[in-house]
């Protein structure tokens, strides 16, 4: 179990890429309904923290976990653990902004479908809800059954991550979700993610300090597979501790 | 040489080799339509054969055809699309999945009269099908096997990998990923594979020899366990063993068979572009 308030939390988490050691003793306690950024520079692991998450790291051929993650208090890697049900609670959403070529009312069905959550009658309402949800569907209402690739790179991010909501997840993690969109097109995802961070816990890795110093709560800083430090995101760019987080935040290397 | 005369060279080369390629099909085509034509008729379609095969029509090889070509695709197409996702989808890459693909590229190099043979042995004589469709069938349907498998496998590769990323990421199993998130957009290719196999399966004769095609049967097949008359056989059984068929019937049997090949791969294209949805990645 975790502390009240707690969505997850790591407890001396290594994980090796068949001999290399990408994560090293990782702890940390994401709180529920808030941002936190994972920043470092590139290779620090903190991508492979994300997909540690909702176990996408079981993807990649001679992964190997140590250690204990608890997603919603529930050990995540324990054996006979549902991995089907922790992706319907941690969704996710990518680099590059990826539906599928179906219509925009495909895509965000896809997971209703795939998992028969609802009788078809209710697809309609809830995609409406998904779409309200991620600010589309004033834009997209009367575009439902248009090609989702015919969107803007920055619709098409939004519809990413309305795809994830019918589910009803708690937590959402985003990789980079702002590193294939334009200056405004990012600010308009951050102010999204202040919107959905009072349904979500929201996790987000990214590259760019001032996107986690804008829009993140708390901040983790990555080197090497640690974690270095991890705090208030006003604390940790204004007051770091570590030399190595106050080097990075600097722009002294990375 | 300047840039723009030996850009005209190569077009010149390159516009010939097309031409090449296309010219003997033309002839061909011109050849057959102009000496078979005058045979075409509703009686040549759709009646028996007469008096030793010299008259009357061809409905039972026509009919036989039909019956192997979707015989064996049906046999087929199942099978090579599931050991294909099998193969692309599930296996790892060890020492049984690369045996399976060598075996299967071995497959597709087996002279056709082998897999004759091997349907006499197999499913005539161990099976104890007797020559029959369903024989000639499954033996036309293991020939086909090897483009389904490779044309298979290739559609699913072809599908981008953060489809099958994203479909797991928001919590399919594997197989609700490869149903919903893979095949529908492998489809259109898997099609492609079909079309190539339809086309073979209705030409080769040497698979036919030996396991379902009858010399001369002036009738109808009745079950799966008939003989039956076949185009390609009949064409080399009036053109080769019998004396005395007119030419245009000769030429006639076999616009028939091009003809029969065309439709079926028309009807596959149709079927095909009605999968092939929005397509783009």
């Amino acid at each position: 179990m975790s502390a009240p308030g707690v969505a997850i939390e790591t407890r001396g988490l290594d994980l090796f890429y068949g001999d290399f050691q990408a994560l090293t003793r990782v702890e940390l306690q994401v709180p529920e309904r808030e941002v936190t950024a994972l920043i470092g520079p590139s290779g620090c692991g903190k991508s492979t923290l994300l997909r540690v998450f909702n176990r996408m790291n079981d993807l990649i051929e001679g992964a190997r976990v140590g250690g204990t993650v608890l997603v919603g208090g529930e050990d995540i890697y324990a054996p006979g653990a549902d991995l089907l049900r922790l992706r319907e609670r941690v969704g996710m959403v990518f680099q590059r902004p990826n539906p599928f070529p179906l219509s925009v009312y495909e895509n965000i069905a896809f997971g209703l479908s795939v998992h028969r959550l609802a009788p078809r009658r209710e697809h309609d309402m809830i995609v409406e809800q998904a779409l309200r949800d991620v600010l589309l569907w004033d834009d997209l209402k009367d575009r439902l059954q248009r090609s989702a690739l015919a969107l803007s790179l920055e619709q098409q991010q939004r519809l990413c991550i309305a795809r994830v909501l019918p589910l009803k997840p708690r937590v959402l993690l985003m990789d980079e979700p702002c590193s294939a969109l334009d200056p405004i097109a990012t600010l308009h995802i951050e102010e999204l993610m202040r919107q959905l961070k009072r349904d979500y816990t929201i996790v987000i890795v990214t590259h760019n300090m001032q996107q986690a110093a804008r829009a993140s709560d708390r901040t983790g800083f990555m080197y090497l597979g640690k974690l270095v430090e991890f705090g208030e995101t006003a604390r940790i760019f204004t007051h770091p501790r570590q030399e190595l987080t106050e080097n990075y935040i600097r722009g002294r290397f990375g | 040489m300047s840039p723009r005369l030996s850009q005209k060279i190569a077009f010149a080369l390159l516009f010939l080799a097309t031409l090449l390629v296309v010219l003997p099909v033309a002839v061909i085509l011109f050849i057959i339509v102009a000496k078979g034509a005058s045979a075409l008729s509703w009686d040549f379609l759709l009646t028996m054969p007469r008096d030793g095969m010299t008259a009357g029509g061809i409905l039972p090889a026509i009919l036989g055809t039909l019956y192997l070509v979707l015989g064996a695709v049906l046999f087929a197409v199942p099978l090579g699309v599931a050991a294909a996702v099998y193969l692309v989808e599930y296996s790892s890459d060890n020492r049984f999945s690369r045996l399976v693909k060598l075996a299967i590229v071995n497959l597709a190099g087996v002279p056709s009269v082998v897999y004759g043979l091997f349907g006499l042995g197999i499913f005539v004589t161990f099976f104890r099908f007797g020559a029959s469709i369903l024989s000639g069938a499954l033996t036309l349907g293991i020939m086909i096997l090897p483009v389904i498998i490779t044309s298979a496998r290739e559609a699913l590769e072809s599908v981008p990998r953060h489809f099958r990323t994203v479909s797991l990421s928001l919590g399919a199993s594997r197989w609700q990923t490869v149903r919903h998130a893979v095949l529908p957009h492998a489809l259109p290719g898997i099609m492609t594979g079909m079309i190539l196999g339809l086309g073979r399966a209705a030409g080769e004769t040497a698979p036919i020899l030996f396991t379902v095609a009858a010399f001369y049967l002036p009738r109808l097949p009745q079950s799966l366990f008939d003989q039956t008359m076949a185009l390609p056989y009949h064409l080399y059984v009036i053109s080769t063993q019998v004396p005395g068929i007119p030419e245009n019937v000769r030429y006639g049997t076999g616009l028939v068979l091009l003809a029969l090949v065309l439709l079926l791969n028309l009807a596959a294209i149709v079927l095909r572009a009605r999968f092939r949805r929005k397509k783009k990645w």
